[in-house]
């Protein structure tokens, strides 16, 4: 029996062959809220999309959020989602400050950090293999307006983007695309955005423009499924050049609603068929940052080599919280590469990233990850066997399951 | 004004509560499961700060009604407006060789309703002013083997507010009649339908608008008006060999 919410995780860790999926999305009621502190109990179906239309217009946004609002809460936690503001704010989970959980007993445990805490440890991050999330209580981030004060700037290799990372502190939110088809001199080169709600007294003809672009999404959508060529190295290099050349040099400042800002994909439905119908895979790393971040440039460097570019990455310096057990941020930095599925060179280009990964002590992020093997993931996740002494304990007859659970020895019995 | 959603925990009724809260109206949820209408009636207090109460109630046991809106009235204001969403298809076995289960069909569906819609009217009669929706089914409009028990509760239902309709309209109360087709809620969950099934979300929102133009007769999804037109036309010499 697995939980299964809205289906966004790119590999299997939401599938359950031969199992039971309990949809949770219409498990969907906000429970209470606190206007004094931010503080919202909601069931685990209510999704970032629930939150944002009925907390944005009160002046309150979800405390993290990844790059989509089509996640719910249950599943933000499950993955212990992070977002741009990683650095200020940490994941999902350092803004939730209790669960209920059905357990594989049929008991509703309540956990937080002082009751049941290895429970709710186990449980953020956990990838659903604890219980079923059925209410949680997130604490909501008070903002202004609908608006975002964003800047983006032109960075013209790796060295540029560090530079240019360690200046913007200052700002909660921060990332940056990045073109990883460029070889040489300009290897790392993109568009770094960083931004921050927008204060009360900097929005002034903005607001008018709010309603405008809430009743315009969605915008477009994807029809059909684009033939496998529409996306090959010769469309992706161009497509790079393009992006990183339609940005001036230099900086641009703008006033952005947080709709393009957060969710720029949302806006195209079904994008994911512009992959055609061989699909595609994500690879998200993270690697502690060294002197001369050479795992980075390895990991670059072996992309660009291989022939398979990708069609979209980004990259973030993460802050230093983290939570141990599954959860995947750490410090350091963490790219994100979309593949179109190019089949068996595709699995083996992985493989080497994933030896230079767990050299530099990095790690995969299981929410987007489908294929890593269980020795890789072993050492990825020193932590692994303490989190399934947890879960074990409170599911000894194995009722919760994945196919990411099974394929990485934490779900099954033998090793 | 208030409004009252008897049978609120269906996915429907929720939508339907939550257009009216959305205008500001006091809600009263009732269902035979309190805790999960608690849940819905916090749902709409977090999403619109209207008061929302949460009760319970029991469809069958008739001699409650009249103090139940009392007390609805009680905690939520005057009922300007009152849903009567709840509905059991119940289950009957094939040969129908026990006979309780189809009477508990009809004392929910039919008596029940009926029963309700007698004494929220009689508050809004007195005031001349409200008005009543009776949630039915097109499977009210002919009986078929498959579900007849269900269907003749519904279709009675149908009658019944038809005259009821009639003898409210010089007494300013409105009293308008909502044929479902397939909606995707728990009724329809897992169906192999064939035929599209409509958004709880845009069928509240059709009932609503078409209870502000003083609409009768509602058929949601509209189209159903002409399936079921066709089907109330098949003689019956024909239809009884059937299987529809």
């Amino acid at each position: 029996m697995l939980a299964h919410g809205l289906g966004r995780s790119y590999g299997d860790a939401a599938l359950i062959d031969g199992g039971k999926a309990v949809l949770t999305r219409r498990l969907d009621r906000m429970l209470d809220f606190d206007p004094e502190t931010g503080w919202l109990r909601c069931e685990a179906g209510v999704s970032i999309e629930d939150i944002l239309e009925t907390f944005v217009p009160r002046g309150f946004f979800p405390p993290v959020t990844p790059g989509t609002k089509f996640v719910t809460a249950g599943g933000a936690l499950g993955c212990d989602v992070h977002g741009k503001n990683h650095h200020v704010d940490g994941c999902w989970s350092n803004h939730v400050r209790r669960v209920e959980l059905l357990t594989a007993s049929g008991e509703v445990v309540t956990c937080d950090r002082e009751q049941e805490p290895e429970l709710f440890a186990a449980t953020v991050g956990g990838m659903g293999m604890t219980g079923i999330i059925l209410a949680m209580d997130v604490k909501l981030t008070p903002i202004h307006n609908p608006w975002i004060a964003m800047e983006s700037i032109r960075v013209e290799n790796l060295d540029h983007f560090f530079e240019v990372s360690a200046q913007s502190s200052s700002f909660t939110h921060t990332v940056s695309w990045i073109d990883c088809v460029k070889r040489g001199k300009g290897m790392g080169r993109g568009i770094f955005m960083r931004g921050r709600h927008a204060n009360a007294d900097e929005v002034g003809h903005a607001s008018a423009l709010t309603k405008l672009i809430e009743v315009a999404d969605p915008v477009m959508a994807v029809p059909v499924n684009g033939p496998n060529w529409l996306l090959n190295n010769a469309s992706i290099r161009l497509f790079n050049e393009a992006y990183f050349r339609k940005h001036p040099k230099g900086q641009k400042n703008v006033l952005q609603h947080f709709e393009p800002f957060f969710y720029p994909l949302d806006f195209v439905r079904d994008w994911n068929r512009i992959y055609g119908k061989r699909g595609f895979l994500q690879y998200q790393l993270v690697v502690p940052k060294t002197s001369d971040n050479a795992p980075l440039r390895a990991v670059l460097d072996a992309i660009t080599k291989s022939g398979m570019g990708s069609f979209l990455a980004v990259i973030k310096e993460f802050g230093d919280l983290s939570n141990g057990g599954l959860s995947f941020p750490m410090p350091g930095v963490t790219l994100a590469l979309d593949f179109a599925n190019y089949g068996q060179p595709l699995l083996d280009l992985m493989e080497r990233l994933d030896a230079i990964v767990v050299e530099a002590g990095g790690r995969v992020y299981l929410g987007k990850d489908a294929r890593v093997s269980r020795a890789t993931f072993r050492r990825m996740y020193p932590e692994w066997e303490a989190w399934k002494a947890v879960r074990d304990k409170w599911d000894p007859q194995r009722v919760f399951q994945s196919d990411l659970g099974r394929r990485l020895g934490l779900v099954g019995g033998a090793a | 004004m208030s409004i009252a959603v008897f049978g609120g925990t269906s996915r429907i009724a929720r939508a339907i509560a939550q257009r009216w809260a959305e205008d500001g109206h006091a809600v009263w949820i009732g269902a035979r499961d309190v805790e999960e209408a608690e849940r819905i009636a916090a749902d709409l207090r977090v999403k619109t700060g209207v008061n929302a109460v949460a009760g319970s109630f029991d469809a069958v046991d008739v001699g409650s009604h009249p103090g139940l809106v009392a007390a609805i009235e009680e905690a939520v204001g005057p009922l300007g407006c009152a849903v009567l969403a709840f509905g059991d298809m119940g289950e009957i076995d094939e040969d129908h060789a026990d006979f309780a289960a189809a009477r508990r069909v009809i004392d929910v569906n039919f008596t029940g309703a009926a029963s309700l819609a007698e004494a929220v009217t009689a508050k809004m009669s007195e005031r001349g002013a409200g008005t009543l929706i009776g949630i039915g089914s097109v499977a009210g409009d002919r009986g078929r083997q498959s579900n007849y028990v269900y269907g003749s509760a519904k279709g009675a239902f149908a009658l019944y507010l038809q005259g009821l309709r009639n003898r409210l309209f010089k007494r300013g109360v409105h009293v308008m009649t909502v044929k479902l087709g397939f909606v995707d809620t728990r009724m329809t969950w897992g169906l192999d339908t064939k035929i599209p099934v409509a958004a709880p979300e845009q069928a509240a929102r059709a009932i609503h608008d078409a209870a502000a133009r003083r609409v009768d007769t509602l058929y949601y999804p509209p189209f159903w008006r002409a399936i079921m037109g066709v089907i109330k036309t098949i003689p019956e010499r024909a239809f009884k060999r059937l299987s529809l």
